[in-house]
């Protein structure tokens, strides 16, 4: 039987990660834009699971929120990248250092 | 006296100072020239009738309030102008002076680019002079003691782009604030007594507290002696007295109309002034009176005896002015107010023309200074020759006794001399041979200057100055020693207050000797006015009278021996007595004896509370300090902002875990 144990188990495994996938990573800043998917998407794993246990319809629809709000994220993301790797003509996280102090 | 004309006669040269000074080069030379010396014109023409009207005996004393001023606790007094015969004196003095001088200015800095500041120093030095004289009570007294010498270093330093220039002002203002610290504790010892600083309220109180004593650094003491040797130690500060005289030769770096009008004629009598005004309360400390009457005799003998070896023709007649300081207080410390008045009133007379004439001289050889190089120059500037001439006779004190008639020194010095002897006590005898000693040395070294400047061969090749203007060495001008330099008569602004002050260096002492000596009506109680010693100075034995004329002839005597008859007894002098030659010709050693006492230990502890006090420990703890703690502290923050995203969230996520584990505990 699946229990809500297994849920919170994956949720958080993908949520850490996402968490790591955005400090470890030292490559792409792609990456980190997927990295914070996966953690919204771990978000919402907890969330409907929540929602499904406790017969509260509240929980799904703010995973569907959740959703909108990360696809807007990832294309505001991807169009800052864009310009920004016609500017400096990278986008490796190594490099992105211009607000060092 | 009609009060409005009081208030213009002090306030008017403030005002022609305000508009001078800061309309400076926005009005132009002329204008400012015109503003300042139409203003003390006008204010001389108005001193003139409060004096005569005090002479004729028809005046009385008038209180001018002007301001309320302090009212703080017992410390109560107002912003007041005293006009009675003893500052009415003061107000002929000071302006007609300073007017001459202003004339007398147009001419001198004729040449100098800076001539609106000039003028507007000299009338803003006229009204704080002024304030000091007409002061109704300490304070304000103190205020115009410090204008006056504000305006002294300024004037001093007024060409401010020359070294000494700078240094002599810094030292003119150190030494005067020596003496005026003995002045502030003599004013707040005052008010400790008598509970007020108005002067009438004092002088009214002064004798009921004759028996007083007071303890002072673990003595019992008069406390009457005590404050007025502290007030006197004032006096001594501003007036050059031996001790502190050492600011007056060199305040000489300043331009000649400032020296005639400033360090001759009025500043530095003001010392003199104050203790006049405070004569009933010195009457009643016998032994300040003692240390007053000491210290001008030896001040007397000392500037006296240096005047006679100085080859700078104003450091000469500096000497003579601290010298003739040391009679006034000689005067004072004996009890006679009246004459030492009287030397004040005649000494601004012609000291101011010897300075003035020695100006023009030094204009007429092109700023040469030292009188080893004049010589000859009595065809060449005849009127500055006559002048300096009449200055001359004034100050040895010429006079024919018989007649009753001399030259304004001879009513003045042989009245000093004269109630010096009569007050009888050994004080006074002291006072007296002093005097007469220093009598003779005024003669010698006054008729030396006037022989070795208008009298003999020229030497004027000698001189770095001449020899700048003519363009020739020595040897090229050969045996022709004036080099072919032409001296120049000085111009008439320069003429006329020639004119005037001999006038009044011939008539002063004659016209007013009455009034000032023998006349307890003219002071009206502004002095204190002992009867019995002037009726002891008339009885004085013949050979007294005569002891100044004596000696002034003897002075004249041994002067052209030296220096016409056979010019080489100079030379044959310091030869014969070199040690006591050096020990006159570098003052005493006075200057040397500071430095190795104050000037170099204040330098050495300077330094140190520098090095080791504002750099060791207010710097290196305090402002270094911390800016090294912010550097140090904004070094390490900077590291945290990497610029790298991945590093950044971190951070945020440690914070994150850190506040959910807070929130959670």
């Amino acid at each position: 039987m699946i229990g809500i144990e297994h849920y919170i188990v994956v949720s958080a495994t993908l949520f850490v990660l996402g968490v790591l996938g955005i400090f470890l990573n030292r490559k792409n800043i792609i990456v980190i834009l997927m990295a914070i998917e996966l953690i919204l998407l771990s978000v919402n794993i907890n969330l409907v699971a929540f929602s499904a246990f406790l017969g509260d319809l509240t929980g799904q629809v703010f995973a569907m929120f959740v959703l909108t709000v990360a696809a807007g994220e990832a294309a505001i993301g991807l169009a800052i990248l864009v310009i920004y790797f016609r500017g400096r003509g990278t986008i490796a996280v190594d490099d992105v250092n211009r607000m060092k102090g | 006296m009609n009060p409005a004309f009081i208030l213009i006669i002090v306030f008017l040269p403030l005002l022609a100072a305000i508009v001078g000074g800061l309309g400076n080069r926005a009005l132009g030379n002329t204008a400012v020239k015109v503003i300042t010396t139409g203003a003390l014109f006008v204010s001389c023409a108005l001193s003139w009738p409060i004096f005569l009207s005090f002479v004729a005996g028809d005046a009385t004393a008038t209180v001018v309030p002007v301001l309320q001023w302090v009212q703080s606790g017992d410390l109560s007094f107002d912003w007041a102008l005293r006009v009675d015969a003893l500052t009415a004196v003061m107000l002929v003095v000071i302006n007609s002076v300073s007017a001459l001088v202003h004339l007398y200015s147009w001419g001198y800095m004729d040449e100098d680019p800076d001539q609106p500041r000039f003028f507007a120093y000299l009338s803003l030095f006229t009204f704080a002079m002024l304030m000091l004289v007409t002061a109704d009570n300490l304070i304000q007294m103190f205020f115009g003691w410090e204008g006056v010498g504000l305006a002294s270093y300024l004037l001093i330093g007024f060409w401010f782009r020359k070294p000494t220039a700078n240094a002599a002002a810094i030292k003119a203002f150190v030494v005067n604030r020596v003496g005026d610290m003995g002045f502030m504790l003599g004013i707040f010892g005052t008010f400790l007594v008598f509970g007020t600083v108005s002067i009438p309220e004092i002088l009214a109180a002064a004798p009921s507290m004759s028996g007083a004593t007071i303890g002072f650094l673990g003595y019992r003491m008069h406390t009457m002696d005590i404050l007025c040797i502290l007030l006197f130690i004032g006096a001594m500060g501003k007036s050059a007295q031996l001790g502190l005289h050492t600011w007056l030769p060199d305040a000489m770096e300043g331009p000649t109309p400032v020296s005639a009008l400033i360090h001759a004629a009025t500043m530095v009598t003001a010392g003199v002034f104050m203790v006049c005004r405070l004569s009933p309360m010195f009457e009643t400390a016998p032994i300040a009176l003692g240390m007053v009457t000491f210290v001008g005799a030896a001040t007397c003998l000392f500037a006296a005896t240096v005047a006679t070896t100085q080859w700078d023709i104003k450091r000469v007649i500096a000497y003579s002015t601290c010298s003739q300081l040391g009679y006034m207080f000689f005067a004072v410390g004996v009890g006679a107010y009246g004459a030492a008045m009287f030397h004040l009133f005649t000494h601004a007379f012609f000291k101011a023309l010897l300075f003035l004439g020695a100006g023009s001289v030094i204009h007429a050889m092109h700023h040469e200074q030292d009188m080893r190089y004049y010589g000859g120059l009595r065809q060449k500037i005849p009127i500055t020759f006559w002048a300096m001439l009449i200055g001359t006779l004034a100050i040895t004190g010429v006079g024919i006794y018989w007649l009753g008639a001399g030259f304004a020194g001879f009513h003045s010095k042989d009245a000093i001399l004269e109630v010096a002897f009569a007050r009888g006590t050994e004080l006074g005898q002291f006072a007296f041979w002093v005097g007469v000693f220093s009598a003779l040395l005024t003669s010698f070294y006054s008729w030396r200057l006037m022989f070795l400047t208008f009298w003999g061969k020229p030497r004027w090749i000698e001189s770095e100055h001449i020899q700048h203007s003519v363009h020739k060495t020595p040897e090229e001008a050969g045996a022709d020693t004036t080099g072919g330099y032409h001296p120049h008569e000085s111009p008439p602004s320069m003429l006329v207050p020639l004119a005037l002050l001999s006038t009044g260096a011939v008539f002063a002492g004659w016209a007013f000797s009455h009034a000032f000596l023998d006349s307890a009506e003219f002071w009206g109680g502004s002095i204190f006015y002992n009867e019995n010693l002037i009726h002891a100075m008339h009885e004085v034995p013949l050979l007294v009278k005569l002891s100044a004329s004596i000696v002034m002839l003897l002075g004249l005597f041994i002067a052209y021996m030296a220096y016409i008859r056979d010019t080489s007894i100079p030379g044959k002098f310091v030869e014969q007595f070199r040690n006591l030659h050096s020990f006159l010709y570098n003052k005493w050693y006075f200057d040397e004896l500071y430095n190795l006492i104050f000037v170099r230990p204040a330098f050495w502890f300077g330094r140190k509370l520098w090095k080791i006090g504002d750099e060791g420990i207010i710097d290196r703890f305090g402002p270094n300090g911390a800016a090294w703690l912010v550097l140090k502290g904004t070094g390490a923050a900077k590291k945290l902002q990497s610029g790298y995203l991945t590093s950044y969230a971190l951070i945020m996520l440690l914070g994150l875990i850190a506040a959910v584990t807070w929130v959670l505990m």
